[in-house]
């Protein structure tokens, strides 16, 4: 199978680095501004910004992990059911600028989803996306991202993996693989 | 796994464990999502159940209705005194008729033992069992385990003791099956006329002592005394029920430890259970109700994703 390393360790910490201090120039003192990881992977990525973000700025930014399951839009159309996940949000999004984070941007139709969920908790002033790897060419809705580490070129038949060295990989990285034939 | 193995819930019965589980974690979700400001979720909007209640009920019709609408499905209700069932309409009929106008699943309350089973065999729709006589009701023996997990972490090797009518509750019966997939250790206590013949055989332990039973459970689910259904005389009074069996706050006070008390309600205060009790922080009886619309909840969800 073919495998192909698109970011390392070191430009991964890099760009968390950049999306910080990007967040940093647009947020001010982020008084009114909270961050939602996107489960299950955002989240991985929401608490690395928001350990990086305390390394910087020394603030503790209110973050909250955001479950979309309930809320896709593929329902009883999938083979099998996703298995949702925790929703941990103990404040309001209410005139709130809101940043939606997660890992990786394919359909769009997850940050739809999670768009949808997050209205549950009140209307946003404003929403904004980041992602760690925009795989531009394969979107199902139109949705952009604010902040992106990385845009590839991808097809549906490849896959883009994100390992983190806190959940038992070697090291952080990114790679495009190709799918198994059927 | 992420999906149930039956596309019906017909008896506790008929899960496996792992089933048990996705319900009660599931249930987890729910419960968070009941707790928003918007307690309501856009998962089941192309759906439409039907509520048929053969019997009487207020928790159980209300808890799955507000389930159903958190989850976005259309509902219809039914109930049987005022239908044509009291015309002479048969059972089969009566829910074919209901399903023509589309309706994708039925959630069913019938004083007969196995009137889901005979449905889901005889219509098309996912069955929900919503108690069938005095067999099982297994959205309430789920909602009791979400609860006493809640309270207690998992239920692995804890002791539970059924106490009251065994005889005529179909919540007994269901929490025991419920409890031992759990690995829970079960008891059941009552006056030996409300025990059913050969209760051992399902692997519970069986005390006629209430106080011993009290003493030896880290739960007391303490159950009504179900008059409606009890032809003949099982006790000589209710006040000698109530003086032999009944729960009250003394009792629980001589335990050397916190138990936790429960009651799938309807409460006859100062028969099975005394106010005292059922007042105290002991009880947790308001949590299992609001714990039930979570269930349910997680039960229809579950069910709707099931491929046919």
């Amino acid at each position: 199978m073919q495998k192909r390393l698109v970011l390392n360790q070191q430009q991964i910490q890099i760009i968390l680095k950049r999306f910080c201090h990007q967040l940093i120039e647009n947020h001010d003192n982020f008084e009114n501004t909270v961050l939602l990881g996107l489960q299950p992977r955002g989240i991985i990525l929401l608490d690395r910004i928001v350990e990086e973000l305390e390394n910087i700025s020394g603030k503790k930014v209110p973050a909250g992990y955001l479950d979309a399951t309930f809320h896709r839009d593929d329902f009883r159309r999938r083979d099998f059911p996703l298995k949702a996940n925790e929703t941990k949000i103990d404040f309001l999004v209410e005139g709130k600028k809101v940043i939606l984070v997660d890992d990786v941007l394919y359909k769009g139709r997850s940050v739809r989803a999670a768009m949808d969920a997050m209205i549950a908790f009140g209307r946003p002033q404003k929403v904004e996306l980041m992602v760690l790897v925009d795989r531009k060419l394969t979107r199902d809705y139109p949705i952009m991202p604010d902040y992106f580490g990385i845009r590839v070129n991808t097809i549906d038949t490849q896959y883009v993996v994100v390992e983190w060295a806190s959940q038992g990989q070697p090291e952080d990285a990114v790679w495009i693989t190709e799918k198994e034939q059927k | 796994m992420s999906q149930l193995s039956s596309r019906h819930l017909l008896g506790i019965k008929d899960l496996t464990p792992a089933d048990i589980q996705l319900i009660l974690e599931t249930a987890e979700n729910f419960k968070e999502v009941i707790n928003r400001p918007i307690k309501k979720v856009p998962s089941l909007r192309d759906i439409t159940i039907a509520n048929i209640f053969f019997e009487n009920s207020t928790r159980t019709r209300l808890s799955f209705e507000l389930a159903e609408k958190r989850l976005s499905a259309d509902v219809v209700n039914f109930s049987s005194s005022n239908s044509s069932v009291k015309k002479g309409e048969t059972l089969v009929d009566t829910v074919n008729n209901i399903l023509s106008m589309k309706v994708d699943m039925v959630v069913m309350r019938h004083s007969s033992p196995g009137a889901p089973h005979f449905l889901a065999r005889n219509v098309k729709a996912n069955i929900v069992n919503a108690g069938d006589g005095t067999h099982e009701h297994p959205t309430q023996a789920l909602l009791d385990a979400f609860s006493m997990r809640e309270k207690l972490g998992d239920l692995q090797g804890k002791k539970i003791a059924i106490i009251g009518d065994i005889l005529h509750s179909r919540v007994a019966l269901s929490n025991i099956f419920c409890l031992q997939k759990l690995g829970a250790e079960v008891m059941v206590c009552g006056p030996i006329t409300l025990l059913p013949k050969h209760i051992q055989s399902l692997g519970v332990k069986v005390e006629l002592d209430v106080r011993k039973a009290l003493a030896w459970c880290d739960v007391a689910n303490v159950l009504r005394i179900q008059l409606e259904r009890q032809q003949i005389k099982y006790f000589p009074s209710l006040r000698e029920y109530s003086l032999y069996y009944g729960v009250n706050k003394k009792m629980l006070e001589e335990l050397d430890r916190e138990i936790v008390v429960m009651h799938p309600g309807p409460i006859n205060r100062g028969v099975e259970l005394a106010s005292d009790v059922a007042d105290s922080d002991h009880a947790i009886i308001l949590q299992q109700v609001e714990n039930g619309v979570a269930v349910r909840m997680a039960v229809l969800y579950l069910l709707a994703a099931v491929k046919a």
